[in-house]
C-alpha cells in the first residue's frame, strides 16, 4: 500500500538500498546521509525525502523546484514524498514557516551536494576534471558541448553513500532556470476533480469505522455508560479505557449514529470563565511569571516626565477550525502499527503514538496523507492517538474521524491575549518612549496533553504554564530612544493550547500597528508618513510605499472628515517584518462600516511582500493571500465562545468564518530578493491584517476597535454609544 | 436490509442501507468509493459534500438516501479527470485555486450548477453563487476567478 524504498528504488530495475532506520535519527543529525534525502532511480528520476509535509501550502512543489535546479534534473522528474517515518529523514515537522528556510535548505544542500557527486562520476567515466563539466537536463556533459553520460547510468538505483556536504557549492541565484518559476502544484487537477486522495480517503481491508465520544465539558468524566442506548445499531460497541469512550461499527454511519445515541452520564466539568469575562479575568489575575524582552534606554522613566497615550488590546481564543475534521486510520499489531495521519510532525506523532501504546517508536510508522488544511496543529495529533488506542483496543484497523463539534470544541487553541501599551511623543511628534507587555497564558505545550491517553489514564497532561508567551514583534520596528517590552505569562489556561498560525504576532502587531495609529492620530499625522520618520531599511520603506500606491493612498490624518449617509468609508494600513528578522510585510485597505447594522465590509487589500528570495511566485502569492483571507476571518468573525460551563462554539453558526460575498479585491505584489534568503511565507502576511482594518474603521468611523473579533455586534454598540 | 436504486454520474447503481435516513455523502464514499464529496460539517453549513441531484446542487451529507431513490446523482468525478478535465475544473487548475483543496469539490460542484443558469458569471454572481460555501484556506479571490474564467471558457 505504501511504498518502501525497496519498492520505490526498484521501479524500473533492481536496486535495493538498505535504507532501513538511517533515516529515523534525531533532528539535529550532525551530518545526514544524502541517500536518505534523494533518491536516483534506473530511469532517471528522482525522489526527494522529507519529513517536511505539504499540508496545502504547494511545499512538494517547492521541494521539487529546489532539487530540479540544485542537481540540473527536469523539475516533472522529480518526486517528493513527505513525511513517511518508515522512509523519510527526521529533519524538523512542518511549523513556524519553517518549510522553506529550514526544510528546502536542508533539500538545496543535498542537492547540490548530489550534483557535486555525480559530476565527480561523470568525469570518471568521461575522463575529464569536474570542472570541465556541467549537469543539465539529467546529463553530464563538457561544459562546451559534447557527449555526455545521464544521471541514470551514473547512479540511477545505486545509493551515493555519502555524508550531505554542507560545503558542496550551490547555483548561484543568477543561473536560476526553475527556482523563481511560477510551475502549476501538481496536486491540484486532482484535488479540482475529485481524485486527491486524503487521509479521509484511506481504507485497509478490514477496517472499522470510529467515533470519539467527548465529554460535554472540559475535565468532566463518564459516571455511566448505558451500552444498551445503541443496541438497535448494527455492529455498533462501545470501546472504554478509563475516561476515554469511543463506539465502533463496520458502517461508517452506524458509528455517527452511536456516537449520537450512546447515552452517558458525565460528571461536572471545571468551571472556565464565560469568553464574554475573559478579558477582564485576564486583565486582573496576576501573572505567574514576568520577563522583559527588551529594553532599551529608559522608558518607565521617559513615560513619568510625559504627556501619555494608553491603550489595552485583546486578542481571543480562536480555533484552526479546519474545513475538515482530523481524520485518522491506524492499524495496531503486535508486528508493528502503522499510522496515517495529516499532521504536521510524523515523527512527533510517532513518539506519540509509541509512548501511548507503551512501544518503542520504531515498531510504528506513520505517513503522512493530505488533511484538511490545518494551519498549525488542529485535532490531527489527538486523532492519531485515538485511532491507535482504539484500533488496539479491537484488535482491527480503525478508521477514526471527529465530528464538527469535535475539531471546533476540541482542537488546541491560538491563545487569548491581553496587549497593553503605553507611549509618548516628543515635541516634534516623534516617540518618545514606548511601554509594551503581553499577558496570557503560556505555551503551546499541546503536545504532552494528547486527549485520549490522557483520558485513558495511560499519561498525565502536561502542564501548561512554562515559559513566557510568544510575543515577538511586541517591540515596534520604529525607532524608539526608550522601550521597554515585558512578556507577563498567566499560571492557568481554560482551554489546550497551540501554535495557531502566526501565534502570538497575530496578537502583538495588531497592539502595535493599532498603537501606531493612535499615536499618529493624535498630533494629527498621516499613518504612512508618522511611521517613516522612523524608519530607515530600505526594504521597509518599498514594501510600505509600494502598498500605499497601490491602493492610491492620499497622506492625511485619521479620521477621515465625518460622513453622512448610510456607509462610512476609510482606509488603513499596517507594516512589520516578521520576528524583526524575516519578512517584510506592509498592507493598505479601504472598508465601509455600515451605519445601521455595524457591519463591516473590507473591499480592498493591497500588500506588498519581500520574503527574500522567492523560489515559486505563484505558490507563494497563494500563501500570502490564504494568509491575509484568514485572518481577516480571524479579525471580523472569530472567538471560541463558552458559557462558564462549556465551549459553546461547535459549528459554522457559532464559530462563522468569512464568506464569499465579504470578500476584498485583493491585490499582492511580491518583491523579490534573488541575492538574499528565502524567508517561509506561512504566517508573515497574517500579523498586519487586524490593526490595518482597525485603522481603516478608525478612520472612517473615529471609532477605535480594540478587542478581536470586530462583530457587527460590537462596532453599532460603539457607533451608537 | 434494504436496497435503493438510482443513478450515479449516469450509470445504475444499487445500494444497501440498513438506515432509510442514512444520508447519500456515506454511500457515495464507502459503498461506491467515490471520495470527491468530502465530510465537513453534516449539518448543511459548509458545502463540502456538494453533489448534484437531477441536476440542483444539494448537500450529500444531508440528504436521505430515502429520498434519492429513482433520482440521478452527479459527483465531480463525472465531469472530468485529471487528465482530462471539463472547463470548470480546468478553470481552477488555472487559476491554481486550491490550497488544501477540501472545499474544492463544493466550490466545483456549485460551479457546474451556476453555469447551467448563468453561463457567464460576473464576480457579485460567482460570489452569491458560492455564499453558502466555506474556504477556510482563504482561497476565496482565487476560487471567484476560476469560477468567472468558467465562464468565459
Ligand atoms: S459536509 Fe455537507 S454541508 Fe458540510
Ligand atoms: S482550500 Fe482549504 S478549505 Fe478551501
Amino acid at each position: 500500500m505504501n511504498p518502501t524504498r525497496r519498492t520505490l528504488l526498484k521501479t524500473g530495475a533492481a536496486l535495493i538500498v538498505s535504507f532501513s532506520l538511517k533515516g529515523q535519527g534525531p533532528t539535529a543529525q550532525a551530518a545526514p546521509e544524502l541517500d536518505s534525502f534523494i533518491a536516483v532511480h534506473p530511469d532517471g528520476k528522482v525522489t526527494v525525502f522529507t519529513s517536511h509535509v505539504d499540508p496545502g501550502t504547494g511545499i512538494r512543489m517547492v521541494y521539487a523546484q529546489i532539487t530540479a535546479e540544485e542537481m540540473g534534473i527536469p523539475v516533472d522528474r522529480i518526486t517528493v514524498i513527505d513525511g513517511d517515518t518508515g522512509i523519510v529523514p527526521n529533519h524538523g515537522g512542518t511549523g513556524g514557516s519553517s518549510g522553506v528556510p529550514r526544510g528546502g535548505a536542508d533539500i538545496r544542500q543535498a542537492a547540490a551536494t548530489a550534483r557535486k557527486a555525480l559530476l565527480d562520476l561523470g568525469a570518471k567515466k568521461l575522463s575529464a576534471p569536474a570542472d570541465s563539466l556541467t549537469l543539465e537536463g539529467g546529463i553530464v556533459r563538457p561544459n562546451g558541448g559534447g557527449t555526455g553520460v545521464s544521471v541514470s547510468e551514473l547512479i540511477g538505483g545505486k545509493r551515493f553513500d555519502l555524508k550531505v556536504d554542507p560545503k558542496a557549492p550551490q547555483r548561484k541565484p543568477a543561473t536560476y532556470t526553475v527556482v523563481g518559476k511560477p510551475i502549476l502544484r501538481t496536486d491540484v487537477p486532482r484535488k479540482s476533480t475529485g481524485r486527491f486522495a486524503y487521509v479521509h480517503d484511506h481504507k485497509i481491508p478490514g477496517m472499522l469505522h470510529a467515533r470519539v465520544i467527548r465529554p460535554t465539558a472540559i475535565g468532566a468524566k463518564p459516571e455511566a455508560v448505558d451500552e444498551a442506548s445503541i443496541r438497535a445499531i448494527p455492529d455498533a460497541r462501545v470501546v472504554r479505557l478509563g475516561d476515554f469512550l469511543a463506539v465502533v461499527a463496520k458502517d461508517e454511519w452506524a458509528a455517527v449514529r452511536a456516537a449520537r445515541e450512546l447515552k452517558v452520564t458525565w460528571s461536572e466539568g471545571r468551571a472556565m470563565t464565560p469568553s464574554a469575562n475573559l478579558a477582564a479575568e485576564i486583565a486582573r489575575t496576576k501573572p505567574e511569571r514576568e520577563q522583559e524582552v527588551v529594553k532599551k534606554g529608559d522608558a518607565p522613566a521617559a513615560l513619568a516626565g510625559a504627556k501619555t497615550l494608553k491603550a489595552t488590546y485583546y486578542w481571543p481564543f480562536q480555533s484552526h477550525a479546519s474545513l475538515g475534521p482530523s481524520c485518522s486510520v491506524a492499524d495496531v499489531k503486535d508486528s508493528g502499527v502503522s499510522v496515517w495521519s495529516s499532521t504536521q510532525d510524523v515523527f512527533g506523532v510517532r513518539g506519540l503514538v509509541a509512548r501511548t501504546l507503551n512501544i518503542q517508536p520504531a515498531k510504528v510508522r506513520v505517513v503522512y496523507m493530505d488533511g484538511s488544511g490545518s494551519y498549525g496543529s488542529n485535532g490531527a495529533y489527538d486523532a492519531a492517538a485515538d485511532a491507535a488506542l482504539i484500533s488496539k483496543a479491537v484488535g482491527a484497523p480503525v478508521r477514526l474521524q471527529w465530528s464538527r463539534q469535535d475539531e471546533l470544541v476540541w482542537d488546541p487553541k491560538g491563545p487569548a491575549h491581553m496587549l497593553e501599551v503605553t507611549g509618548a511623543l516628543d515635541k516634534d511628534g516623534r516617540i518618545l518612549a514606548w511601554d509594551s507587555s503581553a499577558i496570557g497564558p503560556a505555551g503551546p505545550q499541546w503536545t504532552g496533553s494528547a486527549l485520549s491517553p490522557v483520558a485513558a489514564g495511560l499519561a498525565t497532561a502536561a502542564p501548561q504554564g512554562q515559559g513566557v508567551p510568544v510575543i515577538q514583534n511586541l517591540d515596534p520596528p520604529y525607532a524608539i530612544p526608550n522601550l521597554r517590552v515585558t512578556g507577563k505569562q498567566l499560571k492557568d489556561t481554560p482551554i489546550r493550547l497551540s501554535n495557531l498560525r502566526a501565534p502570538g504576532k497575530i496578537a502583538t502587531v495588531f497592539a502595535v500597528e493599532s498603537f501606531m495609529d493612535e499615536l499618529a492620530a493624535s498630533v494629527a499625522s498621516d499613518p504612512i508618513a508618522f511611521r517613516k520618520q522612523g524608519l530607515t531599511d530600505p526594504r521597509a520603506l518599498a514594501v510600505i510605499d509600494k502598498a500605499a500606491a497601490m491602493l492610491g493612498w492620499k497622506p492625511r490624518p485619521s479620521p477621515a472628515p465625518k460622513q453622512t449617509g448610510p456607509k462610512m468609508t476609510g482606509r488603513g494600513m499596517a507594516y512589520m517584518r516578521y520576528k524583526h528578522a524575516e519578512n517584510y510585510v506592509a498592507m493598505a485597505m479601504e472598508v465601509e462600516v455600515e451605519k445601521a447594522t455595524g457591519k463591516i465590509r473590507v473591499t480592498r487589500i493591497t500588500c506588498a511582500h519581500d520574503c527574500g528570495l522567492i523560489i515559486n511566485p505563484d505558490g507563494l502569492r497563494n500563501q500570502v493571500e490564504g494568509n491575509i483571507l484568514q485572518t481577516l476571518s480571524r479579525t471580523l468573525h472569530e472567538e471560541v465562545l463558552s458559557d462558564g460551563k462549556r465551549i459553546t462554539s461547535v459549528d459554522w453558526v457559532s464559530y462563522p468564518l468569512l464568506r464569499f460575498p465579504d470578500a476584498p479585491k485583493l491585490e499582492v505584489a511580491l518583491i523579490n530578493q534573488p541575492e538574499l534568503p528565502s524567508h517561509g511565507a506561512g504566517e508573515a502576511a497574517c500579523a498586519p491584517v487586524a490593526a490595518a482594518v482597525a485603522n481603516a474603521v478608525f478612520d472612517a468611523t473615529g471609532i477605535r476597535l480594540r478587542d478581536v473579533p470586530f462583530t457587527a455586534a460590537k462596532v453599532k454598540l460603539k457607533l451608537s454609544a | 436490509m434494504p436496497t435503493y436504486k438510482f443513478k450515479v454520474n449516469d450509470r445504475d447503481v444499487s445500494v444497501e442501507s440498513w438506515d432509510p435516513d442514512q444520508p447519500l455523502l456515506y454511500l457515495l464514499r464507502n459503498t461506491l468509493d467515490l471520495h470527491g464529496p468530502k465530510f465537513g460539517c453534516g449539518l448543511g453549513q459548509c458545502g463540502a459534500c456538494a453533489v448534484l441531484v437531477d441536476g440542483k446542487v444539494a448537500r450529500s451529507c444531508v440528504t436521505p438516501i430515502r429520498t434519492v431513490a429513482g433520482k440521478s446523482v452527479t459527483t465531480i468525478e463525472a465531469f472530468g479527470t485529471p487528465e482530462n478535465p471539463d472547463k470548470v475544473q480546468a478553470a481552477f487548475i488555472a487559476e491554481q485555486a486550491a490550497q488544501c483543496g477540501y472545499c474544492t469539490n463544493g466550490m466545483v460542484m456549485a460551479t457546474e450548477a451556476l453555469l447551467k443558469t448563468t453561463p457567464h458569471p460576473t464576480l457579485e454572481q460567482a460570489k452569491t453563487a458560492l455564499s453558502g460555501h466555506l474556504c477556510r484556506c482563504g482561497t476565496h479571490t482565487r476560487i471567484l476567478a476560476a469560477v468567472v474564467r468558467a465562464g468565459k471558457a
